[in-house]
């Protein structure tokens, strides 16, 4: 081969074979992608957020859970110090517990969309592609789940098996699929009479193959929008639990914890709350521009 | 006429849906023998494309037999049906899955029916349908809609089937584009002597590619025609006349 | 007879990301009182073309030309205000799909009303009386049923024909029909040309007629542009088409399969990029 670029041979209109043809449309993807500037501030922040969490214990100057001195270094404010954000009622650094804190909510994320995600998938795609009976008993199951606030289910989850962060993970993921069931049950349903399925069908193909290979592949870049945009939900939902002490138990520095410990001292030591609630934020944040941008990328029904 | 390759006897399709029933298709006959090109015309709703569908398995046969070779077809059809009869789609935007690659639309029915041999057969294929190795790797939507209907011809012959079903190969497309297409389509009938069964609302295409003819309208056969006579514009129903002079172009009012 | 429509060096242009794409490329022409066929296949502009006359130019599009001018006035600086005054008032077009076109939650007689609206200063019963003899007008059997009817409820023929009536109903002075038969059977189309013909004559109307059946065009027009990759190719009589002198014009012509029984193979159409300069 000539001189050619990188950039030439991915974006080569006659790819001369099948990675080239897929990495070709995933770097054009990516080229519509990085056009947006908010989408890549979301993608910046939850890279971030990964990073942080991977290299915590480099990051973190203190201990995340055992404090200083409880005579002198209580309540520190702000920049005190190497403190960059203080520290709190037990003299422990709120940096160091907001980092290692990412590693407990990005469990929480990554957790609940490996649960949630292909449970959604499986009962949606299966449910619109047969119709039918089987349509009407998984649909039924799904409203039951739906019927459920999130909160309140999680809330009775924890209730019965005891206070934790894997259990508030379950019972988020619990609750969590419905939507996503929904979504690739309607999704598969503008597709399963579509000529390209009936062609499948023509080539003798079995209905888990064309459900596996055709539907799934149209239906996940709407799931995938779907369980990013409601990222930061999951995120807010786990805070929630924490701070409702239902989640994270102490000492693990859980973001959502560690507000409802900061409550008590808001009025005096307003950083104490503050801090890892900015965290969230800034997190919930990412996920929603990241969304976002994927959905312009991907959701062909939102493109012109 | 030679042996019989094809044949639907009092074929009748219904559709329910809730309350309603649709009779689609209402006792139609005919035969298509081996190596013939056989059409049916019709408007939109008078059935024409159903009678397709219920051949391969996608419309249910309600009452009547359809017969393969003098067999008549089981429901649900067996995987092997699908060795025999192909069938290529209206419309080259819907009927190619738009995150597959072609080599992925080709190599697929290779892998379902176990076919040795599928780097060259893939090749081969996309050869004889005029596009060359150099299309392989890529997504439907660089293609133009020409090049599409290509592919699903290629899609549909890869598995050397006998009978070809074309549902309006060329209604979407341009006309320059159209006679390239019926062109290809000629071809291969004459280089693997398949037998075609084809659908078109177009008097003109079905009169270039079809030894003999059915008119439908409404569920029923109208009229069963040769080439010969369409060409002479001998047809004895009222409604064929009538879509002749209609084919023929804007015809300022009725003489009548 | 002055021109009811000039355009001259009508030139649209679309942004991508290789740089501007021109999709019509000086295009010109005169319309009278009659009816003009353009004919082209996908991606000649001929759409485009028909759009641009009603400044319907999709964005990002761009349509700029030397001279657009409507009966007198001046549609190139044209103010909002003026296109609305114009739009729907003096000049209509009529769609490919009525299913797209009409309002899928309101009555058609209700849309009727609507078009008329912006027309005089009359009562609701004689609008009322004004769109059912419009309905009828299209051949429309059952007026009243179809005036209480919502487009679905309407075959495509229907509702092809419910779509005309509205855009007429305001008796434009220019139509503008992009493909307007071809989603309708050729039975059906026969009669919806039927109408037009009949608007044309007996109104004095101006049609541009856009398809690209260069059998259908050349068998009811007065007038032929052929258009290839955004330009003007040939412009000609419809009853001297097959004196045409391009050979894309004449390749279109002979790559269409006939009744009678013709070539086989069928001659294709060999573009030559010199066509396109």
């Amino acid at each position: 081969m000539t001189a050619m670029t990188r950039r030439e041979w991915l974006l080569s209109e006659r790819p001369a074979s099948r990675r080239q043809a897929r990495l070709g449309q995933a770097y054009r993807t990516w080229l519509t992608f990085r056009s947006n500037w908010l989408a890549m501030v979301g993608l910046g922040i939850v890279l971030a957020l990964i990073l942080v969490a991977i290299f915590a214990d480099v990051i973190a100057p203190y201990n995340p859970v055992i404090g200083g001195d409880l005579r002198t270094a209580r309540f520190l404010p702000p920049l005190t110090g190497d403190h960059l954000l203080g520290t709190d009622d037990l003299a422990r650094d709120i940096f160091s517990r907001i980092v290692h804190g990412s590693r407990l909510t990005l469990m929480v994320v990554v957790l609940v969309a490996v649960i949630a995600t292909p449970i959604g998938l499986l009962v949606g795609t299966t449910s619109g592609y047969f119709g039918g009976w089987v349509d009407t008993v998984l649909m039924r199951i799904t409203d039951i789940f739906l019927a459920f606030p999130r909160l309140i289910l999680a809330l009775a989850f924890v209730a019965a098996l005891g206070p934790g962060i894997e259990n508030a993970i379950i019972a988020i993921a619990i609750t969590s699929w419905p939507p996503y069931a929904r979504l690739a049950r309607a999704e598969t349903l503008t597709i399963r009479d579509s000529d390209y399925i009936n062609a499948a069908r023509l080539q003798g193909a079995s209905s888990a193959r064309i459900l596996w290979g055709h539907v799934t592949p149209l239906c996940l870049s709407s799931v995938i929008i779907r369980v990013t945009l409601d990222m930061a939900g999951i995120i807010l939902t786990a805070a929630g639990l924490g701070f409702l002490g239902l989640g994270a138990q102490p000492p693990q520095p859980e973001w959502g914890a560690m507000i409802a410990a900061g409550r008590r001292f808001l009025i005096d030591q307003w950083w104490v709350a503050t801090m890892p609630g900015i965290a969230i934020f800034i997190v919930s944040l990412g996920f929603n521009l990241l969304g976002d941008g994927l959905r312009d990328v991907l959701d062909p029904k939102a493109r012109k | 006429m030679g042996a019989v390759m094809l044949d639907a006897d009092d074929l009748h399709v219904t559709f329910r849906s809730g309350g309603d029933t649709v009779k689609a298709v209402r006792g139609v006959s005919f035969a298509v023998a081996r190596g013939e090109s056989f059409g049916i015309v019709g408007e939109s709703g008078s059935g024409k494309s159903t009678v397709l569908r219920a051949i391969c398995g996608l419309a249910p046969t309600t009452a009547g037999t359809i017969r393969l070779d003098g067999t008549p077809l089981t429901d649900p059809r067996p995987a092997s049906f699908y060795r025999h009869v192909q069938m290529v789609f209206q419309d080259p935007y819907a009927s190619l899955h738009p995150r597959h690659t072609i080599d992925k639309v080709l190599s697929e029915p290779l892998a379902i029916h176990g076919f040795d041999r599928r780097e060259e057969r893939i090749e081969a294929a996309l050869n004889d349908v005029g596009l060359g190795g150099d299309f392989r790797f890529r997504y439907p939507h660089q293609l133009s809609g020409g090049q599409r209907q290509r592919v699903a011809v290629a899609r549909a012959l890869i598995l050397e089937p006998e009978v070809l079903l074309l549902d309006e190969p060329t209604s979407a497309l341009d006309a320059s584009i159209q006679a390239e297409v019926l062109n290809l389509l000629d071809r291969i009938r004459a280089e693997r002597g398949l037998t075609y069964l084809m659908v078109s609302h177009d008097l003109a295409v079905v009169a270039h590619m079809c030894d003999r003819l059915v008119v439908m309208q409404h569920g029923l056969a109208v009229e069963e025609l040769t080439r010969e006579a369409l060409a002479a514009h001998r047809a004895e129903t009222d409604y064929t006349r009538k879509l002749l002079s209609a084919s023929e172009g804007y015809t300022p009012a009725e003489a009548s | 007879m002055t021109p009811l429509l000039t355009v001259e060096d009508l030139r649209i242009t679309f942004p991508t990301r290789a740089g501007p794409s021109e999709v019509v490329r000086g295009v010109s022409f005169t319309l009278g009182r009659e009816r003009l066929g353009i004919v082209g296949e996908s991606g000649s502009g001929k759409s485009q073309t028909g759009r641009a006359l009603l400044g319907l130019t999709p964005p990002p599009g761009k349509a700029t030309a030397k001279v657009l001018n409507f009966d007198g006035i001046d549609l190139k600086n044209a103010s909002a205000a003026t296109w609305r005054r114009l739009r729907g008032a003096r000049m209509s077009m009529v769609m490919q799909d009525p299913k797209f076109s009409l309002n899928p939650v309101m009555t058609v007689g209700k849309q009727l009303l609507e078009a008329l609206k912006f027309g005089a200063g009359e009562t609701r019963a004689e609008a009322r009386v004004r769109a059912l003899a419009m309905l009828e007008a299209v051949q429309i059997r059952d007026p009243e049923r179809v005036f209480r009817a919502y487009p679905h409820e309407l075959s495509g023929g229907m509702g092809q024909r419910a779509m005309i009536a509205m855009m007429l109903v305001t008796e434009p002075d220019l139509l503008i029909a992009d493909e307007p038969t071809s989603a309708l059977d050729v039975t059906v189309q026969v009669e919806v040309l039927r109408i037009l013909d009949a608007l044309v004559r007996d109104r004095g109307m101006g049609l541009i007629f856009i398809s690209h059946d260069l059998r259908l065009v050349s068998s009811f027009c007065d007038r032929v542009l052929v258009m290839y990759a955004g330009r003007v190719v040939e412009e000609l009589k419809a009853s001297e088409l097959d004196k045409a002198q391009h050979p894309y014009t004449r390749g279109l012509m002979n790559c269409l399969p006939k009744i009678e029984g013709g070539v086989r193979p069928l001659p294709t159409l060999e573009r030559d990029a010199a066509w396109a300069l």
